[in-house]
Protein backbone atom coordinates (compact mmCIF):
# COMPACT_ATOMS: atom_id res chain seq x y z
CA UNK A 1 0.00 0.00 0.00
CA UNK A 2 1.18 3.28 -1.01
CA UNK A 3 -0.09 6.37 0.58
CA UNK A 4 -1.08 9.95 -1.47
CA UNK A 5 0.20 13.29 -0.34
CA UNK A 6 -3.56 13.88 0.10
CA UNK A 7 -3.22 10.52 2.78
CA UNK A 8 -0.31 12.20 4.78
CA UNK A 9 -2.41 15.36 4.96
CA UNK A 10 -5.21 14.29 6.52
CA UNK A 11 -3.34 12.10 8.79
CA UNK A 12 -1.50 14.94 9.81
CA UNK A 13 -4.48 16.88 10.62
CA UNK A 14 -6.06 13.94 12.50
CA UNK A 15 -3.51 14.37 14.72
CA UNK A 16 -3.09 17.61 14.96
CA UNK A 17 0.64 17.69 13.66
CA UNK A 18 1.69 20.86 11.62
CA UNK A 19 3.19 19.35 8.27
CA UNK A 20 4.31 21.91 5.69
CA UNK A 21 4.26 20.99 1.90
CA UNK A 22 7.89 20.45 1.61
CA UNK A 23 7.74 18.33 4.52
CA UNK A 24 5.05 16.15 2.88
CA UNK A 25 6.84 13.21 0.45
CA UNK A 26 9.41 12.41 3.59
CA UNK A 27 6.95 11.68 6.02
CA UNK A 28 4.80 9.90 3.23
CA UNK A 29 8.08 8.09 2.33
CA UNK A 30 8.64 7.44 6.47
CA UNK A 31 5.19 5.79 6.51
CA UNK A 32 5.13 3.93 3.69
CA UNK A 33 8.18 2.38 5.11
CA UNK A 34 6.16 1.43 8.23
CA UNK A 35 3.70 0.09 5.74
CA UNK A 36 6.19 -2.06 4.19
CA UNK A 37 7.05 -3.82 6.93
CA UNK A 38 3.57 -4.04 8.54
CA UNK A 39 3.09 -6.09 5.16
CA UNK A 40 6.15 -8.50 5.77
CA UNK A 41 4.32 -9.36 9.39
CA UNK A 42 0.71 -10.01 7.62
CA UNK A 43 1.89 -12.25 5.22
CA UNK A 44 3.46 -14.55 8.11
CA UNK A 45 0.88 -17.27 8.85
CA UNK A 46 -1.15 -16.85 12.18
CA UNK A 47 -3.78 -19.22 12.02
CA UNK A 48 -4.77 -20.76 15.68
CA UNK A 49 -3.07 -17.62 17.18
CA UNK A 50 -5.14 -15.90 19.43
CA UNK A 51 -4.57 -11.85 18.73
CA UNK A 52 -2.68 -10.70 21.70
CA UNK A 53 -3.82 -6.97 23.29
CA UNK A 54 -0.54 -6.78 25.66
CA UNK A 55 2.89 -8.54 24.84
CA UNK A 56 2.83 -10.03 28.30
CA UNK A 57 -0.10 -12.58 28.99
CA UNK A 58 -0.88 -10.81 32.86
CA UNK A 59 -4.21 -9.87 33.65
CA UNK A 60 -5.24 -6.15 34.87
CA UNK A 61 -4.93 -5.05 38.07
CA UNK A 62 -8.36 -3.22 39.73
CA UNK A 63 -9.07 -0.94 42.46
CA UNK A 64 -11.50 -0.98 45.48
CA UNK A 65 -14.49 1.36 44.08
CA UNK A 66 -13.25 4.39 47.24
CA UNK A 67 -12.69 8.02 46.86
CA UNK A 68 -9.00 8.27 47.31
CA UNK A 69 -8.08 11.37 45.85
CA UNK A 70 -8.67 15.26 47.73
CA UNK A 71 -9.35 18.82 45.90
CA UNK A 72 -6.16 19.82 44.40
CA UNK A 73 -7.67 22.33 42.32
CA UNK A 74 -5.42 25.38 43.38
CA UNK A 75 -3.01 23.49 42.59
CA UNK A 76 -3.90 22.11 39.18
CA UNK A 77 -4.90 26.24 38.16
CA UNK A 78 -1.67 27.47 39.32
CA UNK A 79 -0.20 25.51 36.44
CA UNK A 80 -2.86 26.96 33.71
CA UNK A 81 -2.72 29.62 31.19
CA UNK A 82 -5.70 30.55 32.07
CA UNK A 83 -8.77 30.30 34.76
CA UNK A 84 -11.75 31.77 35.76
CA UNK A 85 -14.34 30.63 38.49
CA UNK A 86 -12.51 27.26 38.80
CA UNK A 87 -12.69 26.55 35.24
CA UNK A 88 -9.91 25.88 32.73
CA UNK A 89 -10.45 29.07 29.91
CA UNK A 90 -9.54 27.35 26.22
CA UNK A 91 -10.36 28.82 22.69
CA UNK A 92 -14.02 28.49 21.79
CA UNK A 93 -14.49 25.48 20.15
CA UNK A 94 -17.92 24.88 19.08
CA UNK A 95 -19.35 21.50 17.03
CA UNK B 1 -45.34 4.67 -0.89
CA UNK B 2 -45.67 2.83 2.47
CA UNK B 3 -42.28 3.78 4.41
CA UNK B 4 -40.98 1.24 7.42
CA UNK B 5 -39.02 2.50 10.06
CA UNK B 6 -36.03 0.88 11.60
CA UNK B 7 -34.53 2.65 14.79
CA UNK B 8 -31.53 1.37 16.84
CA UNK B 9 -30.16 2.76 20.20
CA UNK B 10 -26.68 3.67 22.06
CA UNK B 11 -27.58 4.20 25.25
CA UNK B 12 -24.95 5.94 27.86
CA UNK B 13 -25.52 5.11 31.23
CA UNK B 14 -24.04 6.55 34.00
CA UNK B 15 -22.40 3.54 36.55
CA UNK B 16 -23.07 4.20 39.73
CA UNK B 17 -19.72 3.95 41.34
CA UNK B 18 -18.46 6.55 43.99
CA UNK B 19 -15.21 6.81 42.25
CA UNK B 20 -14.13 7.36 38.86
CA UNK B 21 -13.20 4.08 36.66
CA UNK B 22 -9.78 4.91 36.30
CA UNK B 23 -8.75 7.34 39.31
CA UNK B 24 -9.95 7.39 42.77
CA UNK B 25 -11.57 10.95 42.58
CA UNK B 26 -15.11 11.03 43.79
CA UNK B 27 -18.08 10.79 41.16
CA UNK B 28 -20.65 13.10 42.86
CA UNK B 29 -22.86 15.53 41.17
CA UNK B 30 -22.98 18.74 41.48
CA UNK B 31 -19.88 19.99 43.45
CA UNK B 32 -17.76 23.31 42.54
CA UNK B 33 -15.83 23.07 38.86
CA UNK B 34 -12.69 20.81 38.59
CA UNK B 35 -13.00 19.86 42.47
CA UNK B 36 -13.02 16.20 41.87
CA UNK B 37 -10.65 16.07 38.77
CA UNK B 38 -7.05 14.47 39.75
CA UNK B 39 -4.17 14.07 37.93
CA UNK B 40 -5.12 11.44 36.32
CA UNK B 41 -8.73 12.84 34.93
CA UNK B 42 -6.34 15.75 33.82
CA UNK B 43 -4.07 13.56 31.86
CA UNK B 44 -0.64 14.47 33.42
CA UNK B 45 2.14 12.96 32.68
CA UNK B 46 3.34 9.68 33.63
CA UNK B 47 0.12 9.23 35.58
CA UNK B 48 -1.71 5.30 34.90
CA UNK B 49 -5.53 4.61 34.89
CA UNK B 50 -6.35 2.14 37.52
CA UNK B 51 -9.24 0.14 36.65
CA UNK B 52 -12.11 0.09 39.38
CA UNK B 53 -13.27 -3.47 40.07
CA UNK B 54 -17.46 -1.82 40.86
CA UNK B 55 -17.68 -0.51 37.16
CA UNK B 56 -16.54 -4.10 35.95
CA UNK B 57 -19.01 -5.60 38.45
CA UNK B 58 -21.80 -3.57 37.66
CA UNK B 59 -21.26 -4.24 33.37
CA UNK B 60 -21.32 -8.12 34.50
CA UNK B 61 -24.60 -7.75 36.33
CA UNK B 62 -26.47 -6.36 33.44
CA UNK B 63 -24.82 -9.14 31.02
CA UNK B 64 -26.69 -11.72 33.35
CA UNK B 65 -29.34 -9.82 33.38
CA UNK B 66 -29.94 -9.85 29.03
CA UNK B 67 -28.65 -13.10 28.94
CA UNK B 68 -25.48 -12.17 27.34
CA UNK B 69 -22.36 -13.47 26.63
CA UNK B 70 -19.80 -12.01 29.44
CA UNK B 71 -16.23 -11.72 27.73
CA UNK B 72 -14.06 -13.16 30.20
CA UNK B 73 -11.29 -11.65 28.44
CA UNK B 74 -11.84 -7.86 27.40
CA UNK B 75 -9.78 -5.45 26.05
CA UNK B 76 -9.56 -1.12 26.31
CA UNK B 77 -8.92 0.61 23.33
CA UNK B 78 -8.22 4.14 22.65
CA UNK B 79 -10.65 5.91 20.55
CA UNK B 80 -8.75 8.76 19.41
CA UNK B 81 -10.35 12.68 19.21
CA UNK B 82 -9.20 16.38 19.88
CA UNK B 83 -11.95 18.49 22.21
CA UNK B 84 -10.76 20.45 25.00
CA UNK B 85 -13.22 18.90 27.58
CA UNK B 86 -10.89 14.99 26.68
CA UNK B 87 -7.53 15.98 28.44
CA UNK B 88 -5.78 12.83 27.04
CA UNK B 89 -6.59 13.35 23.63
CA UNK B 90 -8.35 10.09 23.76
CA UNK B 91 -11.41 8.18 25.31
CA UNK B 92 -10.79 4.90 26.69
CA UNK B 93 -13.27 2.48 25.71
CA UNK B 94 -14.01 -0.72 24.43
CA UNK B 95 -13.97 -1.64 20.82
CA UNK B 96 -13.08 -5.29 19.48
CA UNK B 97 -13.74 -7.68 22.72
CA UNK B 98 -16.16 -5.64 24.98
CA UNK B 99 -16.91 -6.70 28.45
CA UNK B 100 -20.50 -7.81 27.23
CA UNK B 101 -21.78 -8.99 23.94
CA UNK B 102 -25.21 -10.20 22.67
CA UNK B 103 -28.77 -10.63 24.97
CA UNK B 104 -32.09 -9.44 24.59
CA UNK B 105 -34.96 -7.32 26.42
CA UNK B 106 -38.74 -8.01 26.31
CA UNK B 107 -40.29 -5.05 25.92
CA UNK B 108 -44.33 -4.42 26.07
CA UNK B 109 -46.69 -2.80 23.57
CA UNK B 110 -50.13 -3.28 24.48
CA UNK B 111 -51.10 -6.42 25.01
CA UNK B 112 -47.87 -7.79 22.70
CA UNK B 113 -44.33 -8.59 23.71
CA UNK B 114 -41.77 -8.09 21.39
CA UNK B 115 -38.17 -8.89 21.76
CA UNK B 116 -34.76 -6.48 21.33
CA UNK B 117 -31.71 -7.57 20.87
CA UNK B 118 -28.86 -6.20 21.73
CA UNK B 119 -25.76 -5.98 20.37
CA UNK B 120 -22.88 -5.44 22.95
CA UNK B 121 -22.30 -3.27 26.33
CA UNK B 122 -19.30 -1.98 26.58
CA UNK B 123 -16.93 0.17 29.59
CA UNK B 124 -15.33 3.77 28.99
CA UNK B 125 -14.87 6.94 30.56
CA UNK B 126 -17.08 10.20 30.33
CA UNK B 127 -15.58 13.00 29.18
CA UNK B 128 -15.56 17.23 30.83
CA UNK B 129 -17.70 19.29 30.36
CA UNK B 130 -17.45 22.73 28.42
CA UNK B 131 -19.57 25.87 28.44
CA UNK B 132 -19.24 28.17 25.76
CA UNK B 133 -21.16 31.14 27.49
CA UNK B 134 -19.47 34.08 28.70
CA UNK B 135 -15.77 33.96 28.83
CA UNK B 136 -14.44 36.97 26.94
CA UNK B 137 -14.41 35.07 23.79
CA UNK B 138 -13.23 31.66 25.56
CA UNK B 139 -14.96 27.98 26.52
CA UNK B 140 -14.73 27.46 30.02
CA UNK B 141 -13.81 23.15 30.52
CA UNK B 142 -14.97 21.45 33.91
CA UNK B 143 -13.19 18.06 34.18
CA UNK B 144 -15.31 16.76 37.41
CA UNK B 145 -17.19 14.80 34.64
CA UNK B 146 -14.44 13.36 33.10
CA UNK B 147 -13.09 9.63 34.02
CA UNK B 148 -17.19 8.80 35.46
CA UNK B 149 -17.76 4.91 34.19
CA UNK B 150 -20.10 4.43 31.81
CA UNK B 151 -21.70 1.18 30.04
CA UNK B 152 -22.26 2.45 26.83
CA UNK B 153 -25.04 -0.42 25.73
CA UNK B 154 -26.24 -0.73 21.49
CA UNK B 155 -28.98 -2.60 20.34
CA UNK B 156 -29.57 -4.12 16.92
CA UNK B 157 -31.64 -2.29 14.40
CA UNK B 158 -34.74 -4.11 15.91
CA UNK B 159 -36.96 -1.31 16.36
CA UNK B 160 -39.95 -0.62 13.62
CA UNK B 161 -41.46 2.65 15.61
CA UNK B 162 -41.25 5.11 17.42
CA UNK B 163 -43.57 3.11 20.13
CA UNK B 164 -41.30 0.71 19.97
CA UNK B 165 -37.79 2.61 20.48
CA UNK B 166 -39.59 4.72 23.60
CA UNK B 167 -40.29 1.02 24.74
CA UNK B 168 -36.96 -0.18 24.57
CA UNK B 169 -35.32 2.67 26.20
CA UNK B 170 -37.91 2.60 29.05
CA UNK B 171 -37.39 -1.24 29.80
CA UNK B 172 -33.69 -0.93 29.63
CA UNK B 173 -34.42 2.35 31.86
CA UNK B 174 -36.14 0.21 34.27
CA UNK B 175 -33.68 -2.81 33.90
CA UNK B 176 -30.60 -0.32 34.47
CA UNK B 177 -31.82 1.40 37.86
CA UNK B 178 -33.56 -2.14 39.41
CA UNK B 179 -30.50 -3.79 38.98
CA UNK B 180 -28.68 -0.62 41.03
CA UNK B 181 -25.64 -0.25 38.46
CA UNK B 182 -27.21 2.91 37.17
CA UNK B 183 -29.09 6.04 39.53
CA UNK B 184 -31.40 6.69 36.48
CA UNK B 185 -31.04 10.76 37.23
CA UNK B 186 -32.22 12.01 33.82
CA UNK B 187 -31.71 15.52 34.35
CA UNK B 188 -28.30 14.74 35.68
CA UNK B 189 -27.14 12.64 32.13
CA UNK B 190 -26.98 9.76 34.07
CA UNK B 191 -29.11 7.97 31.18
CA UNK B 192 -28.53 9.42 27.31
CA UNK B 193 -29.38 8.06 24.55
CA UNK B 194 -28.38 8.33 20.95
CA UNK B 195 -30.71 7.09 18.23
CA UNK B 196 -30.25 5.78 14.79
CA UNK B 197 -33.19 6.28 12.29
CA UNK B 198 -33.91 5.21 8.71
CA UNK B 199 -36.55 4.46 6.73
CA UNK B 200 -37.09 2.02 3.55
CA UNK B 201 -39.91 1.25 1.16
CA UNK B 202 -41.93 -1.42 2.66
CA UNK B 203 -41.01 -4.74 2.12
CA UNK B 204 -37.42 -3.35 0.58
CA UNK B 205 -34.71 -5.77 2.46
CA UNK B 206 -31.81 -3.76 2.63
CA UNK B 207 -31.40 -0.72 5.01
CA UNK B 208 -31.91 2.81 4.38
CA UNK B 209 -28.90 5.69 4.96
CA UNK B 210 -29.54 6.28 8.50
CA UNK B 211 -28.66 9.39 10.69
CA UNK B 212 -27.41 9.24 14.27
CA UNK B 213 -29.67 11.69 17.00
CA UNK B 214 -27.33 12.54 19.81
CA UNK B 215 -27.45 12.65 23.33
CA UNK B 216 -31.45 12.80 24.38
CA UNK B 217 -31.85 13.10 28.11
CA UNK B 218 -35.75 12.02 28.25
CA UNK B 219 -38.20 9.67 27.10
CA UNK B 220 -40.23 12.86 25.42
CA UNK B 221 -37.62 14.09 23.53
CA UNK B 222 -36.76 10.99 22.16
CA UNK B 223 -40.51 10.72 21.00
CA UNK B 224 -40.21 13.75 19.72
CA UNK B 225 -36.72 13.72 17.58
CA UNK B 226 -37.56 10.21 16.27
CA UNK B 227 -40.89 11.41 15.28
CA UNK B 228 -39.67 14.27 13.47
CA UNK B 229 -37.05 12.78 12.21
CA UNK B 230 -38.77 10.40 10.50
CA UNK B 231 -41.05 12.79 8.52
CA UNK B 232 -38.00 14.38 7.57
CA UNK B 233 -36.66 11.64 5.80
CA UNK B 234 -39.57 10.39 4.61
CA UNK B 235 -40.30 14.19 3.34
CA UNK B 236 -36.31 14.06 1.69
CA UNK B 237 -37.52 10.80 -0.01
CA UNK B 238 -40.48 11.34 -1.61
CA UNK B 239 -39.13 14.84 -2.62
CA UNK B 240 -36.95 13.07 -4.97
CA UNK B 241 -33.90 13.69 -2.87
CA UNK B 242 -31.34 11.59 -0.49
CA UNK B 243 -30.21 10.75 2.50
CA UNK B 244 -26.66 11.53 3.86
CA UNK B 245 -24.82 9.44 6.58
CA UNK B 246 -25.19 12.30 9.48
CA UNK B 247 -24.77 13.03 13.00
CA UNK B 248 -27.31 15.73 13.82
CA UNK B 249 -28.97 17.03 17.40
CA UNK B 250 -32.59 17.52 18.52
CA UNK B 251 -33.43 21.39 19.56
CA UNK B 252 -35.70 21.03 22.31
CA UNK B 253 -37.08 24.46 21.77
CA UNK B 254 -38.19 23.96 18.10
CA UNK B 255 -38.53 20.46 18.34
CA UNK B 256 -36.34 19.87 14.74
CA UNK B 257 -33.39 17.92 14.40
CA UNK B 258 -30.37 19.72 12.66
CA UNK B 259 -27.08 18.49 10.82
CA UNK B 260 -23.91 18.70 13.37
CA UNK B 261 -21.63 16.82 11.16
CA UNK B 262 -22.11 14.85 7.78
CA UNK B 263 -19.93 11.40 6.76
CA UNK B 264 -17.23 13.35 5.06
CA UNK B 265 -16.08 14.95 8.34
CA UNK B 266 -17.41 11.94 10.15
CA UNK B 267 -14.26 11.55 12.87
CA UNK B 268 -11.81 9.01 12.24
CA UNK B 269 -11.46 7.51 15.76
CA UNK B 270 -8.28 5.38 15.28
CA UNK B 271 -9.08 2.97 17.83
CA UNK B 272 -5.76 0.59 19.35
CA UNK B 273 -5.65 -1.51 22.49
CA UNK B 274 -4.40 0.97 24.95
CA UNK B 275 -0.77 0.11 26.32
CA UNK B 276 -1.50 1.06 29.82
CA UNK B 277 -3.90 -1.29 30.27
CA UNK B 278 -3.64 -4.97 30.45
CA UNK B 279 -6.42 -7.33 29.00
CA UNK B 280 -9.70 -7.81 32.11
CA UNK B 281 -10.07 -11.28 33.09
CA UNK B 282 -13.23 -12.34 34.78
CA UNK B 283 -13.01 -15.56 36.16
CA UNK B 284 -15.69 -18.03 36.69
CA UNK B 285 -15.86 -17.18 40.42
CA UNK B 286 -16.54 -13.50 39.87
CA UNK B 287 -19.37 -14.31 37.76
CA UNK B 288 -20.55 -17.09 40.21
CA UNK B 289 -20.35 -14.05 42.96
CA UNK B 290 -21.82 -11.48 40.78
CA UNK B 291 -25.08 -13.79 40.08
CA UNK B 292 -25.77 -14.52 43.73
CA UNK B 293 -25.88 -10.87 44.58
CA UNK B 294 -28.35 -10.32 42.04
CA UNK B 295 -31.62 -9.27 42.43
CA UNK B 296 -34.76 -11.02 41.14
CA UNK B 297 -35.58 -9.69 37.75
CA UNK B 298 -38.23 -7.60 36.83
CA UNK B 299 -39.45 -10.24 34.61
CA UNK B 300 -39.39 -13.04 36.91
CA UNK B 301 -41.24 -10.96 39.91
CA UNK B 302 -44.02 -10.00 36.80
CA UNK B 303 -44.58 -13.51 36.81
CA UNK B 304 -44.21 -14.59 40.49
CA UNK B 305 -47.21 -11.26 41.43
CA UNK B 306 -49.64 -13.20 38.47
CA UNK B 307 -48.53 -16.70 40.52
CA UNK B 308 -48.37 -16.06 43.75
CA UNK B 309 -51.42 -13.02 44.35
CA UNK B 310 -53.84 -13.89 41.19
CA UNK B 311 -52.85 -10.95 39.42
CA UNK B 312 -53.46 -10.25 35.77
CA UNK B 313 -50.26 -10.30 33.56
CA UNK B 314 -51.04 -6.12 33.29
CA UNK B 315 -51.20 -5.88 36.72
CA UNK B 316 -48.29 -7.34 37.77
CA UNK B 317 -46.55 -5.35 34.42
CA UNK B 318 -47.70 -2.72 36.21
CA UNK B 319 -46.25 -3.38 39.63
CA UNK B 320 -43.06 -4.16 38.37
CA UNK B 321 -42.88 -0.82 36.83
CA UNK B 322 -39.73 -0.45 39.04
CA UNK B 323 -38.05 -1.71 41.81
CA UNK B 324 -39.65 0.92 44.03
CA UNK B 325 -43.72 -0.14 43.20
CA UNK B 326 -42.73 -3.37 43.59
CA UNK B 327 -41.28 -3.37 46.97
CA UNK B 328 -43.81 -1.17 48.11
CA UNK B 329 -46.70 -3.79 46.45
CA UNK B 330 -45.33 -6.31 48.35
CA UNK B 331 -44.83 -4.93 51.64
CA UNK B 332 -48.57 -3.53 51.79
CA UNK B 333 -49.46 -7.06 50.61
CA UNK B 334 -47.17 -8.74 52.60
CA UNK B 335 -49.01 -6.73 55.60
CA UNK B 336 -52.91 -7.44 54.82
CA UNK B 337 -52.81 -10.79 52.71
CA UNK B 338 -54.93 -8.71 50.06
CA UNK B 339 -52.77 -9.02 47.13
CA UNK B 340 -55.60 -8.08 44.64
CA UNK B 341 -56.96 -5.58 46.60
CA UNK B 342 -53.99 -3.62 47.16
CA UNK B 343 -53.22 -4.13 43.59
CA UNK B 344 -56.42 -2.27 42.66
CA UNK B 345 -55.37 0.95 44.83
CA UNK B 346 -51.83 0.82 43.47
CA UNK B 347 -52.77 0.86 39.84
CA UNK B 348 -55.74 2.80 40.47
CA UNK B 349 -56.52 5.38 42.99
CA UNK B 350 -52.69 5.43 44.00
CA UNK B 351 -51.14 5.83 40.36
CA UNK B 352 -53.80 8.47 39.13
CA UNK B 353 -52.90 10.78 42.04
CA UNK B 354 -49.30 10.18 41.48
CA UNK B 355 -49.85 11.00 38.03
CA UNK B 356 -52.18 13.92 38.42
CA UNK B 357 -49.06 15.15 40.83
CA UNK B 358 -46.46 14.12 38.36
CA UNK B 359 -44.51 11.70 41.37
CA UNK B 360 -43.37 8.10 41.58
CA UNK B 361 -44.42 5.52 44.53
CA UNK B 362 -41.39 7.19 46.48
CA UNK B 363 -43.96 10.52 46.58
CA UNK B 364 -46.74 8.79 47.56
CA UNK B 365 -47.77 9.99 50.37
CA UNK B 366 -49.69 6.86 51.92
CA UNK B 367 -46.57 4.52 52.88
CA UNK B 368 -47.52 0.48 52.52
CA UNK B 369 -48.11 0.10 55.81
CA UNK B 370 -51.21 2.47 56.07
CA UNK B 371 -52.63 1.15 52.83
CA UNK B 372 -52.41 -2.43 53.79
CA UNK B 373 -54.38 -0.83 56.84
CA UNK B 374 -57.31 0.48 54.55
CA UNK B 375 -57.36 -2.49 52.63
CA UNK B 376 -57.67 -4.27 55.86
CA UNK B 377 -60.93 -2.69 56.58
CA UNK B 378 -62.10 -3.36 53.15
CA UNK B 379 -61.49 -6.45 53.45
CA UNK B 380 -63.21 -7.40 56.60
CA UNK B 381 -66.34 -5.29 55.17
CA UNK B 382 -65.95 -2.24 57.85
CA UNK B 383 -65.45 -0.35 55.04
CA UNK B 384 -67.70 0.01 51.93
CA UNK B 385 -65.84 0.86 48.46
CA UNK B 386 -67.95 4.63 48.64
CA UNK B 387 -65.74 4.88 52.16
CA UNK B 388 -62.62 3.41 51.57
CA UNK B 389 -62.60 6.55 49.05
CA UNK B 390 -63.77 8.42 51.72
CA UNK B 391 -61.00 7.11 54.16
CA UNK B 392 -58.49 7.26 51.43
CA UNK B 393 -59.24 10.72 50.34
CA UNK B 394 -58.41 11.75 54.24
CA UNK B 395 -55.17 10.03 54.49
CA UNK B 396 -53.49 11.38 51.25
CA UNK B 397 -54.00 14.40 53.43
CA UNK B 398 -52.77 13.70 56.58
CA UNK B 399 -50.60 10.55 58.32
CA UNK B 400 -53.38 9.09 60.28
CA UNK B 401 -54.28 5.04 59.69
CA UNK B 402 -57.14 3.94 58.29
CA UNK B 403 -58.51 2.72 61.48
CA UNK B 404 -58.15 6.46 63.29
CA UNK B 405 -59.88 7.94 60.49
CA UNK B 406 -62.80 5.95 60.36
CA UNK B 407 -62.68 5.94 64.26
CA UNK B 408 -62.75 10.27 63.87
CA UNK B 409 -65.25 10.31 61.37
CA UNK B 410 -67.78 7.75 62.71
CA UNK B 411 -67.32 6.10 58.99
CA UNK B 412 -67.22 2.33 60.39
CA UNK B 413 -70.04 0.56 57.90
CA UNK B 414 -73.32 -0.59 59.75
CA UNK B 415 -73.54 -4.56 59.20
CA UNK B 416 -75.94 -4.51 62.71
CA UNK B 417 -79.00 -6.42 61.72
CA UNK B 418 -81.09 -4.71 64.08
CA UNK B 419 -80.22 -1.42 63.25
CA UNK B 420 -80.51 -2.20 59.13
CA UNK B 421 -83.68 -3.74 59.65
CA UNK B 422 -85.14 -1.14 61.61
CA UNK B 423 -84.00 1.43 58.73
CA UNK B 424 -85.57 -0.92 55.87
CA UNK B 425 -88.75 -1.39 57.57
CA UNK B 426 -88.90 2.57 57.64
CA UNK B 427 -87.98 3.21 54.17
CA UNK B 428 -90.95 0.56 53.21
CA UNK B 429 -93.40 2.34 55.41
CA UNK B 430 -92.37 5.49 53.80
CA UNK B 431 -92.62 4.60 50.13
CA UNK B 432 -95.95 2.54 49.62
CA UNK B 433 -95.93 2.78 46.24
CA UNK B 434 -92.23 1.38 45.39
CA UNK B 435 -93.23 -1.82 47.80
CA UNK B 436 -96.28 -1.99 45.68
CA UNK B 437 -94.14 -1.51 42.22
CA UNK B 438 -91.71 -4.54 43.39
CA UNK B 439 -94.13 -6.51 44.45
CA UNK B 440 -96.02 -6.24 40.75
CA UNK B 441 -92.53 -7.80 39.49
CA UNK B 442 -90.51 -4.65 38.92
CA UNK B 443 -87.31 -5.70 40.37
CA UNK B 444 -85.34 -1.96 39.59
CA UNK B 445 -87.99 -0.67 43.11
CA UNK B 446 -85.85 -2.98 45.65
CA UNK B 447 -82.81 -0.24 44.15
CA UNK B 448 -84.20 2.63 44.78
CA UNK B 449 -85.52 1.76 48.43
CA UNK B 450 -82.16 0.33 49.09
CA UNK B 451 -81.12 3.83 48.40
CA UNK B 452 -83.45 5.34 50.78
CA UNK B 453 -81.99 3.21 53.35
CA UNK B 454 -78.58 4.20 52.31
CA UNK B 455 -79.54 7.36 52.76
CA UNK B 456 -80.57 6.86 56.06
CA UNK B 457 -77.34 5.47 57.09
CA UNK B 458 -75.27 8.39 55.27
CA UNK B 459 -73.86 5.74 53.37
CA UNK B 460 -72.92 3.67 56.07
CA UNK B 461 -75.24 0.68 56.01
CA UNK B 462 -73.50 -2.61 54.39
CA UNK B 463 -75.29 -2.44 51.10
CA UNK B 464 -75.11 -6.22 50.27
CA UNK B 465 -76.98 -6.91 54.04
CA UNK B 466 -79.37 -4.15 52.79
CA UNK B 467 -80.78 -5.34 49.63
CA UNK B 468 -80.79 -8.81 51.09
CA UNK B 469 -83.11 -7.59 54.59
CA UNK B 470 -85.17 -5.55 52.17
CA UNK B 471 -86.08 -8.53 49.98
CA UNK B 472 -86.51 -10.81 52.93
CA UNK B 473 -89.10 -8.45 54.47
CA UNK B 474 -90.65 -7.52 51.16
CA UNK B 475 -91.24 -11.18 50.01
CA UNK B 476 -92.15 -12.76 53.39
Amino acid sequence: MSLTQQDVARIAKLARIAVTEQEIDAIGQQLNDIFGLIEKMQAVNTDNVEPMAHPQDVALRLRADAVTEQDRRDAFMALAPQTEAGLFLVPKVIE
Amino acid sequence: MKWEVVIGLEVHTQLSTVSKIFSGASTAFGAAPNTQACNIDLAYPGVLPVLNEAAVDKAIRLGLALGSKINQKNVFARKNYFYPDLPKGYQISQMDLPVVEGGQIAIQLGDEEKVIRLTRAHLEEDAGKSLHEDFHGLSGIDLNRAGTPLLEIVSEPDMRSVEEAVAYARALYTLVTWLGICDGNMQEGSFRMDVNVSVRPQGQEAFGTRREIKNLNSFRFLEQAAKYEIQWQIDQLEDGGKIQQATVLFDPDTGETRMMRSKEDAHDYRYFPDPDLLPVRIGDEWIARVKGEMPELPEQMKARFAEQYGLSAYDAALLTASLAQARYFEAAAGDCGQGKLVANWINGEIAARLNRDGGDIAACPIGPQRLAGLVMRIADATLSSKLAKQVFDAMWDCDLSADAIIERDGLKQVSDVGAIEKMVEDAIAANPKAVEEFRAGKEKALNALAGQVMKASKGKANPAQVLEILKNKLTA
